[in-house]
């Protein structure tokens, strides 16, 4: 076999919802569908009644043009929407509002694309086209989807805006698939239009090949998090079956993200024939130059102008820039808290070593953990004024981001205030002396042997001595001993 | 571009399985026949010429029909399930797809 995943190719087609829109895509229903009562939301428009007419969101394609703009596409200057016909219960029309690419059809945007920077190289990943269409209805199964005796359906979500992003094969491992998700979610949240912390604001499938061999798509990619172990087992799947001899074959699977796997959907070729033609209840749409130029000067500041500027304006290494900016969250959050209190590099380091750590290990976004700008300052402070070591902090910090609870009363409530008294100090040493003889011979003449005994005395404080303290009155103590013995 | 091109009747049965529409051999004969007259129709436009003519998408002279994002109201509550033949609870209900 060859390099490892040098002979992969991926290309997603990503659907994002405009989470920002109060309202759906072609109705004035509100698009605030989740946690409300099933078809509370619903109009004539987006229930596909005889009768009703859509009329186009104004917002959404000024959104649509940001993000085309901001994905460096070609915008054309005349759109269209089509029709794609099919029967699922969750098109109550049975067909999709959307753009189409073919037979005379024009999507929203086309050609773009966006800059990687992975495992220490620039990659580019190219977009082939942007549209603009409708989200389909939720169904829901009792039990699972092969098994349940009916299905159900809830309209709140039907007719809700979506971008469906499409990129060129140009993908070349589950990890770069997943790092690509990021950045376009964190574009996409600097824009303003996006709040990729919604359950299934984001939703993706992709098209795999190794070696130039046969395209498998996988559908029901819920999330960023779930991209990369679709992918990594479709890889897997398919070199298992290239190993044996066996031919790849072309079909679509579906990601089953409770086993784990990838399984056949056995459709039949007809349902791919989706009928394409154009949607005559709406309009074409014109846009305009001088649209897409005051669009454009409306941009909010984007990631890749984001991380620069967290270079020169707070001194961090390019590294750390583009993992604070990687998510909009984390940068704001960096932000707020270098307002608080002007010590970039300490409040960068905390973020991306402790805080990332802890919400890596335990699958968590920010916005699910409890801590705030203001009490991981607060925590730098406490460290800053030498109420707590560093090595407290760090025990704290899990403690701030499981709890919410303020760093001080943490610290209060366990007892973790950092140990200044100088006879306990001074009597705890005594014993750490005379329990250790031979460190001690040790550290009369190598003075760095004295960190084993520095060591011990954290260690019968549990961290809590103060640092520089103790390292202070274990070298006075030592130095009395030279003296005494004659040491020089 | 003009002549007759005929649609077989395998052509009729996958249109049919798109639209989840059952036929009966005799049916399909009736459609077949019926799809093929109504294609003699077009044929005739067909023999319009087009040469200098763009294509047209849209026959109103009309472009960015939009409306502003606001929320309007929507259906009163128990409006949208009012027709269905088949409900549970707040849902519709339609029989399992795969
Ligand atoms: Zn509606």
């Amino acid at each position: 076999m060859k390099g490892m995943e040098g002979d992969v190719k991926i290309g997603l087609e990503v659907h994002v919802q405009m989470t920002s829109l109060k309202t759906k895509l072609f109705c004035g229903c509100s698009s605030d569908y989740r946690g409300k009562e099933p078809n509370t939301l619903v109009c004539p428009v987006c229930l596909g009644l005889p009768g009703s007419l859509p009329v186009l969101n104004k917002k959404a394609v000024e959104y649509a043009v940001m993000a085309a703009l901001a994905l460096n596409c070609e915008i054309s200057d005349r759109m269209l929407f089509f029709r794609k016909n099919y029967f699922y219960p969750d098109l109550p029309k049975n067909f999709q509002i959307t753009q189409y690419d073919r037979a005379g059809g024009v999507p929203l945007a086309r050609n773009g694309y966006l800059y990687l920077d992975f495992e220490g190289r620039r990659r580019k990943i190219r977009i082939s086209r942007i549209h603009l269409e409708e989200d389909p209805g939720r169904l829901v199964h009792l039990g699972s989807i092969d098994r349940s005796p009916y299905t159900l359906v809830d309209y709140n979500r039907s007719g809700v805006a979506l971008l469906e992003i499409v990129t060129k094969p140009d993908i070349r491992s589950p990890r770069e698939a997943r790092i690509f998700l990021q950045k376009l979610r964190s574009i996409l949240e600097h824009l303003g239009i996006f709040d990729g912390g919604l359950e299934g604001a984001m939703r993706c499938d992709a098209n795999i090949s190794i070696a130039g061999g046969t395209r498998v798509e996988v559908k029901n990619i819920s999330s960023f998090k779930e991209v990369e172990r679709a992918l990594s087992f479709e890889i897997t799947r398919q070199r298992g079956l290239l190993e044996k001899g066996i031919m790849v074959k072309r079909e679509t699977r579906h990601w089953d993200e409770a086993r784990r796997v990838t399984v056949s959907l056995r459709t039949k070729e007809t349902e791919q024939d989706y009928r394409y033609f154009p949607e005559l209840d709406l309009v074409p749409v014109e846009l305009k130059e001088e649209f897409i130029e005051k669009v454009k000067a409306e941009m909010p500041e984007l990631p890749d102008k984001r991380v620069e500027r967290f270079i020169s304006q707070y001194g961090l290494p390019r590294y750390d820039a583009s993992v604070l900016v990687s998510s909009k969250a984390l940068a704001d959050f960096f932000e707020e808290a270098v307002r608080l209190y002007n010590k970039p590099k300490e409040i960068s380091n905390w973020m991306m070593s402790d805080l990332l750590r802890y919400l890596y290990e335990n699958n968590l976004e920010l916005h699910e953990s409890k801590i705030t700008p203001a009490k991981l300052v607060e925590m730098i402070k406490l460290i800053d004024e030498g109420v707590i070591s560093g090595k407290i902090a760090k025990r704290i910090l899990p403690k701030i981001i499981v709890t919410g609870k303020s760093p001080s009363e943490i610290v209060r409530e366990e007892g973790m205030v950092k140990i200044s008294d100088l006879e306990f100090l001074e009597n705890l040493i005594t014993r750490i002396f005379a329990e250790n003889p031979k460190a001690v011979n040790d550290a009369l003449i190598n003075e760095k042997a004295a960190h084993y005994l520095v060591g011990q005395l954290m260690k019968a404080t549990e961290g809590k001595a103060d640092p520089v303290l103790s390292s202070q009155l274990i070298m006075k103590r030592l130095e009395k001993l030279r003296r005494e013995r004659g040491i020089k | 571009m003009g002549g007759s091109r005929r649609i077989p009747v395998e052509e009729i049965r996958h249109i049919a399985e798109l639209a989840h529409i059952e036929l009966t051999k005799e049916e399909e004969i009736v459609f077949t026949e019926q799809f093929n007259r109504i294609l003699e129709y077009f044929s005739m436009i067909d023999e319009a010429d087009t040469e200098n003519v763009p294509l047209t998408y849209h026959v109103l002279d009309l472009v960015n029909v939009y409306r502003e994002d606001e929320v309007h109201e929507s259906m009163k509550r128990d409006e949208p399930l009012r027709n269905a033949s088949k409900k549970e609870g707040r849902f519709f209900k339609s029989p399992r797809i795969v």
